[in-house]
């Protein structure tokens, strides 16, 4: 019994930590621009697609050993995932703000740009799914009756290094602040000579980035990438930032978490068919207790 | 300007509405096939296995009907691998594109519903994979290719005993999948009956979309099954298999035909290599016609056909068997199509690819189901042959 409390609680910290680095997105997004970027879920899948992209160039033309190749792998799905992310800023939400629309009209472009990532996808690369080759050797320990491998906890350190990382970013260096400020008040930042345009291309940097490494992690522990993987644990994230306090990454990151041991732990003492029902019906009753999330505070700074 | 657009819009409509009446002397068949959804290489398979016998009989001149030949015109229409879809896919085939017959869905979750507007409507359907009884259960105007899985859940059942000296199973299923949820409440159910009650220890189940089953497998692991029963589409027994290693089983585990697919190798890797499923016919040491259709179609599209391809062959040629038995055919729709319903009815017994099958008064073919073992090459290899009493 205790040995598969602590082995559910070893899966939850797994897939909580893909919540979390989906949310993390979600969050600075809205924390700077107070737009919910639906288009994020699938650039987390666009990000596993370049990372198997990238990865198999490394093994099979450039042949490398494996540590390597995800040692490379890991830095250009990062840059070049955000430069997705930069494009659909400057594709669709710049000239959106430029004009002066109404966030919703911006909101229905994200969801979009979403659908038309996913269907780029399908066109291009056609309807078969993609096995992701494995990078690193997986060795199961197992203690006291308790599995996990050495990517699983990979998964859960650099999940919250990752939360670790982007904490500093925003309260401790000047394009943190910036970021901060833009979230407190959009009109005066321009005048203090703080570049905005700037800003918020740097968000959508670390947002991408990000997505792009849970894209990698993602696909090397559930190694069968399709153009759809990024639609249901988008929305998943999404809900998650909302419950933790959208706009707040501490709020992102302790929600991804939430979800993802909610949603194991029904299954674990429920009959699994109750999974999402109970976990989305655990949530409501957390956004009915305090509508702005758990760390959410009505109308302020967030970030 | 908006009126040459406009002119030119009805001209190309008009065009489009005269084509059916200009292809008179074709025989068009539909295919409700999953071209893209979560199981695209099962319409892949399809397709390419109607694409080979159309070539087949059109560069022969064509089917012979009632002593004049007919050329044949498949359209495929993705229904991608949703129930809704295959519904409208049916629809279109029917209603826009005046089909005799249609071929597919092939998975039961499109084919149940689908199996209905085709019956409503009064036009031959016949799905090659479907297994789930409810497919053609009192639908007169629906036929399949596939044994059902009242016959495959027994077959598993009593090869995992047998096999495996299974005293206990466990069962992780698709619960949104007909097919899926159909075949474990069987497997359940025979098991059940044949080990005593409580001897599967652990009934899970999962969603379509899901891909981290963690907690599912521990709960099975922890209720210490002889071997698990997964009767899922190959794309998620790719994930569920390796995340069951990941979580330290070492146990057996059993498959239904749906893990017959082209692809599940690419996926799994080897982790999916020694485990058994159930199908509906093995591709390695094949004989007789098979082996050379299994020949052809490996020469020409580059890989080893799976059952889908093999059952699709046969279905269709059942389809063109029944039109042939119709005798003529007078260019009349409806006509025609009741016609073809009595010739497919018509046919007692069929040699196929896939064996031999005989169609009760249901529309469901009787026959012999094969268990494979997938091998350290990660060839499908036959093991045992179970046939029905």
């Amino acid at each position: 019994m205790l040995a598969s409390i602590l082995q559910n609680i070893i899966n939850a910290l797994q897939w909580g930590s893909f919540y979390a680095l989906i949310a993390l997105g979600y969050t600075l997004v809205y924390g700077v621009l107070t737009l919910i970027n639906f288009a994020h879920g699938d650039v987390f899948m666009v990000g596993a697609y370049i990372a198997f992209f990238v990865a198999t160039f490394f093994l099979s033309t450039l042949g490398l050993p494996g540590w390597l190749v995800l040692a490379l792998t890991i830095p250009a799905t990062m840059i070049l995932t955000s430069l997705v992310g930069v494009t659909l800023e400057r594709v669709a939400y710049r000239p959106l703000r430029r004009k002066g629309a109404n966030r919703l009209y911006v909101v229905i472009t994200a969801l979009m740009c979403g659908l038309i990532l996913e269907h780029a996808n399908l066109a291009i690369l056609g309807a078969s799914r993609k096995a992701f080759p494995p990078l690193i050797k997986e060795t199961v320990y197992t203690v006291g009756g308790v599995s996990f491998t050495n990517l699983k906890i990979g998964v859960i350190v650099t999940a919250v290094l990752v939360f670790l990382f982007l904490q500093w970013v925003v309260t401790k260096t000047r394009v943190g602040m910036a970021m901060r400020a833009i979230s407190y008040d959009k009109f005066a930042v321009p005048l203090m000579g703080i570049p905005m345009d700037n800003i918020i291309v740097a968000t959508f940097v670390l947002g991408s980035g990000f997505a792009g490494l849970a894209g990698l992690l993602f696909a090397m522990s559930y190694p069968v990438l399709e153009p759809y993987m990024g639609a249901l644990i988008g929305w998943k994230a999404f809900i998650a930032a909302v419950v933790g306090g959208i706009g707040d990454i501490r709020g992102a990151f302790l929600g991804g978490f939430l979800l993802g041991a909610v949603e194991i732990m029904v299954v674990a003492f429920f009959p699994s068919t109750f999974r999402d029902l109970i976990a989305f019906t655990v949530l409501l009753v957390i956004l009915t207790l305090k509508p702005t999330g758990l760390f959410g505070v009505a109308k302020t700074t967030k970030i | 300007m908006r009126r040459a657009a406009t002119l030119f819009l009805t001209l190309s409509l008009g065009l489009l509405l005269a084509l059916p009446a200009v292809a008179a002397d074709t025989i068009r068949i539909g295919f409700n096939i999953p071209l893209t959804g979560d199981i695209p290489k099962v319409g892949e398979s399809s397709k390419f296995a109607a694409e080979m016998l159309k070539e087949d009989i059109n560069g022969a001149g064509g089917l012979e009907v009632g002593g004049k030949k007919y050329k044949l015109e498949f359209i495929y229409e993705d229904n991608e691998a949703k129930a809704e879809s295959a519904v409208t896919a049916a629809l279109k085939l029917i209603e826009k594109d005046e089909v005799l017959a249609i071929v597919g869905p092939n998975s039961s979750k499109q084919a149940v519903p689908a199996g209905q507007v085709c019956d409503d409507n009064g036009v031959v359907m016949i799905s090659p994979w479907s297994t789930n009884p409810d497919t053609t259960r009192d639908r007169p105007w629906v036929f399949r290719a596939a044994f059902l899985d009242p016959f495959q859940g027994p077959v598993a059942v009593n090869f995992a005993v047998k096999t495996f000296n299974a005293k206990t199973a466990a069962v992780l299923y698709d619960l949104s999948n007909d097919y899926s949820k159909g075949l474990a409440e069987i497997f359940r159910d025979v098991f059940e009956k044949k080990m005593g009650a409580g001897s599967v220890v652990a009934f899970e189940s999962h969603g379509t979309k899901d891909q981290d089953f963690s907690a599912q497998l521990t709960k099975i692991i922890a209720a210490k099954p002889d071997f698990i029963f997964v009767p899922d589409n190959y794309n998620q027994v790719a994930l569920i298999v390796p995340q069951a290693r990941k979580l330290g089983y070492k146990g057996e585990f059993m498959g239904s035909d749906a893990w017959g697919s082209a692809e599940l190798m690419t996926l799994c890797g080897d982790d999916c290599k020694g485990l058994h499923f159930s199908t509906h016919y093995a591709a390695a040491g094949a004989k007789g016609a098979t082996k050379e259709f299994i020949d052809r179609y490996k020469a020409k599209y580059g890989y080893v056909p799976d059952d889908v391809a093999a059952l699709t062959w046969d279905a269709t040629r059942v389809v063109l068997q029944g039109i042939q038995n119709a005798g003529k055919l007078t260019g009349k729709l409806r006509r025609d199509r009741k016609a073809i319903r009595e010739g497919i009815a018509a046919i007692k017994s069929f040699d196929g690819i896939t064996g031999s099958m005989k169609f009760d008064e249901q529309g469901d073919p009787v026959k012999c189901a094969v268990v494979v073992q997938i091998s350290q090459t990660g060839k499908f290899e036959f093991k045992e042959s179970v046939c029905p009493e």
